[in-house]
């Protein structure tokens, strides 16, 4: 039992919490705790220096803001209880969409901009109402779209162009404003990607949907306790659904600022990093059961993640070394969260 | 304020102190009467010539062991399931709930035991959860988070929980105080009657006479109250009237003054179960 401040009243078990305490229940200050130990590690490994220099900073931000977005957008969802296997896939078909309509098509770039939007708000629907309507486990669900789209990025892509990549992105007309908002850098010593702003925005928007919304309160609720969600008068379905769109949405920003940063996208582009975001959500202290979680920890979660692939190249280590470190990170990193929690916690008793 | 619709449209701005005020029930008709209600399944008969009243101030109890319809009744209150046989009357008048939000647009609010709150939300978002107060306009509607953790602390307050932090997650209140919130919000956000699905089971003599107080609160703010029991000594301490249901069936209807506690244990349980009660009532 902590000492009370004032006293409590007679037949209340309330009793005022220090703030250091009520920080720490926070599991985004674990992951902040992690983050900065990982940020240590790897200064300390990289004898050359790059990992710290403006430019290496630079690199590391890139890459967790690509993570970062997405596992924004995952976050929410697995709040609200769900979670989406098709997420990683998904950046990879809205990218090659978006690189056929300008290539193979010919469409403007900003006339394709809005198919690739429509594609994507259509397969987070689809998504999301076979899983409200069938009640089949997420999960499943999205595993089996994955696999559509998965089959789909190949085969489709095959046909249209014949290889395995759709090249050319900057050659289309518009592409020069697209860059611009898209795939530009700040031209002094930081060479920072417009996608670390990108990333700002959606971690600005998301917290203000979270904490500041109707919106957000449902998101929590459903997440939490589905069916008190429901006797309270909260639309739990319309919730659910629209956190498949977001997350497909935040696929398709992701898949566009890939598209227009390297020109072209490969078939398998996005592969596999579904699981990514999911881990970089739960290091962020996302509930897998739904009904905690915030954006600012999914954002710290990707950029450890961030961090440590390119630290792992910094050191001069294997790449693939960083699954490795991934899955080590993962798992203690939810147990940090527990314990910093439980210990918080144990002050209310 | 009593007249007023029974659920505050969304987003509305809050107004007033609260949406009711305390005062006799009104003599005429009761706001909920049931009369020879049933429901098969099949070729189930899960409720069979149930009658009862609820009104404005007064408790209605429904009593009755495991198995013996309760549920049914329940859900057929709240808009889950249809009554096939006998009338319901809501107000007056002939009514049939199509849907849960239609019961809540009727002004009748359920409180299921367990899924009433959401525990890892605070105390004040679990308040307002689906009827938010909001400020602002187009993109920048937002939660008023002022008013909506003024609303919890000040209706808590009225059912005696003096809430330091509307901040904390109601996981942290005690069983017998979630149930306040879920009653408390359904009072704050209009409705006539609350039905209280076994609010006491789970919890301990002390809990259970917090909820019982609460139960006193509602009616005494002018709220129909239907209290779903199993414990008769529960029931009578709360009750206007008594409703004891078995297999399905009603097989009394009691109002107060016309029954005995030690009746009512009776006809509720055999007399083995006697000196159990006896030992409870005495806890």
């Amino acid at each position: 039992m902590s000492a009370p401040t004032a006293p409590a009243p007679a037949d209340e078990r309330l009793r005022p919490q220090p703030l250091w305490r009520k920080a720490l229940v926070r599991p985004s200050v674990g992951a902040a705790i992690a983050a900065l130990v990982v940020f240590t590690f790897f200064a300390a490994v990289d004898d050359s220096g790059t990992f710290t220099s403006p430019n290496g900073i630079a690199s590391w931000l890139a890459v967790s803001a690509s993570y970062g977005i997405m596992a924004c957008a995952v976050s929410l969802l697995m709040i609200s209880g769900e979670v989406d296997l098709s997420s990683g896939v998904m950046t990879g078909s809205t990218g090659l969409l978006l690189g056929m309509m300008v290539t193979e098509v010919g469409l403007n770039f900003w006339l394709a901009l809005p198919v690739v939007v429509l594609f994507a708000v259509l397969i987070g629907f689809t998504n999301g109402m076979l899983v409200t309507w069938t009640r089949l486990p997420s999960f499943i669900v999205t595993l089996a779209s994955m696999f559509v789209l998965m089959g789909l990025n190949s085969g489709v892509t095959q046909l249209v162009t014949g290889q395995v990549r759709v090249g050319g992105i900057d050659q289309a007309s518009g592409y020069g404003l697209a860059q611009w908002v898209f795939g530009s850098r700040l031209d002094s010593e930081w060479a920072l990607t417009v996608a670390v702003g990108w990333w700002v925005l959606v971690i600005v928007a998301g917290t203000w949907v979270l904490q500041r919304t109707r919106q957000g309160n449902w998101i929590y609720a459903v997440g939490g306790e589905k069916n008190a969600a429901r006797n309270s008068g909260v639309p739990v379905r319309r919730t659910k659904v629209s956190m498949f769109i977001v997350v497909s949405l935040a696929a398709a920003l992701v898949g566009t600022i890939n598209a227009v940063e390297l020109t072209s996208v490969s078939a398998g582009q996005g592969t596999g990093y579904e699981f990514y975001y999911i881990i970089a959500a739960v290091v962020g202290g996302t509930l897998m059961t739904g009904g905690a979680g915030s954006v600012i920890g999914a954002s710290l979660g990707a950029l450890i993640l961030g961090m440590t692939t390119l630290g792992i190249q910094y050191a001069g280590w294997d790449s693939t070394w960083r699954f490795t470190f991934f899955g080590l990170i993962l798992f203690w990193a939810v147990m940090l969260n527990i314990w910093v929690r439980d210990r918080a916690e144990r002050g209310r008793r | 304020m009593s007249d007023q619709g029974p659920a505050q449209p969304a987003g509305e701005p809050l107004r007033g102190s609260a949406p009711r005020s305390a005062g006799p029930a009104p003599a005429k008709d009761m706001y909920l009467r049931l009369e020879d209600v049933g429901k098969t399944f099949g070729s189930v008969v899960a409720l069979d010539g149930v009658s009862m009243d609820v009104n404005h101030g007064r408790v209605t109890c429904v009593l009755g062991d495991n198995g013996a319809g309760k549920s049914t009744l329940i859900k057929i209150l709240s808009g889950v399931h249809q009554n096939d046989s006998g009338t319901m009357y809501v107000a007056g008048r002939p009514t049939v709930f199509g849907s849960p939000k239609d019961a809540r647009d009727h002004g009748i609010a359920t409180v299921f035991q367990d899924l009433a709150t959401i525990p890892l939300m605070s105390v004040w978002r679990n308040f307002v959860l689906g009827r938010e107060p909001v400020k602002g306009w187009g993109p920048f509607r937002r939660l008023d988070l002022r008013a909506g953790q003024a609303i919890a602390k000040r209706e808590l307050m009225m059912f005696g929980i003096d809430l330091r932090d509307p901040d904390q997650p109601i996981g942290t209140l005690s069983g017998g105080e979630r149930q306040a919130v879920a009653i408390a919000r359904a009072v704050y956000f209009g409705a006539e009657v609350v039905i209280l699905d076994e609010p006491t089971s789970a919890l301990g003599v002390k809990q259970s006479g917090k909820v019982l107080k609460f139960v006193r609160d509602a009616r005494d703010r002018g709220i129909g109250v239907v209290l779903i029991t199993h414990n008769p000594h529960h029931a009578y301490m709360v009750g206007d009237e008594f409703v004891l249901l078995k297999r399905g069936k009603m097989t009394n209807r009691w109002l107060k003054e016309e029954v005995a506690l030690d009746e009512l244990v009776a006809a509720m349980a055999g007399g083995a179960e006697l000196a159990d009660l006896a030992h409870e009532l005495g806890g």
